[in-house]
């Protein structure tokens, strides 16, 4: 009785143990019409935030998001079309963290995928683009 | 002998869910880090690997601002 008992212990200790590691080797889907709406839209919008990224208007920041950081390199009369501009990216972005996770069946993934593109955005920007540390303050790459 | 058998199946009962959470949990870090850089390249054009600081000026014929 004790051994059967112990036995299955083992056996369910082992079963929980095997099956995470296989897990991760596959690709993330993101062949999607939803994501491949996102990035078109993320990417007409590109060459518009390509400017206010180099003249340190907007950065990146730490959360996946983009912000404006300094609104005095914004001309006054421009200043809300930016914080628009700004806006709709992180719309679209929040909508692509959401997406990607819904599409590969983990909706709970959002905010790992976020954290994931926040980490990416940054390492792949140009030299010049301002990014949020992990203190919050800006940093110029 | 009932207590022991009593802890050996909370034990596993234990176990059993620890691994569940695991599994629930687990979120492929490398796979979304390649989907991610895939949709930057997407996004910010940098697909052919070339240098994209050299393509941006004037590129496309008609492309005014």
């Amino acid at each position: 009785m004790r051994t059967a008992i112990f036995f299955t212990a083992a056996l369910a200790a082992l079963a929980s143990l095997l099956p995470a590691p296989a897990l991760g080797q596959a690709n993330l889907e993101i062949n999607t019409p939803a994501i491949a709406a996102l990035q078109r839209s993320m990417q007409q919008r590109h060459s518009q935030l390509a400017s206010l990224y180099n003249s340190g208007a907007v950065g990146f920041t730490r959360d996946g998001n983009v912000a404006l950081r300094d609104a005095k390199a914004v001309p006054l009369a421009q200043r809300q079309q930016v914080n628009a501009l700004i806006a709709s990216e992180n719309q679209d972005r929040a909508a692509l963290y959401r997406e990607i996770a819904r599409a590969n069946g983990h909706p709970e993934w959002e905010n790992d995928i976020r954290a994931t593109f926040a980490q990416r955005w940054i390492s792949r920007a140009q030299r010049g683009w301002y990014y949020q540390n992990a203190s919050g303050a800006w940093v110029r790459k | 002998m009932a207590k022991l058998a009593c802890r050996a199946v909370l034990l596993a009962g234990a176990l059993t869910l620890v691994g569940c959470v695991t599994i629930n949990i687990y979120f492929p870090a490398a796979a979304a880090e390649k989907a991610a850089d895939r949709i930057i390249d997407e996004v910010w054009q940098l697909k052919n690997g070339a240098a994209p600081k050299a393509e941006e000026p004037g590129t496309a014929p008609g492309d005014k601002k």
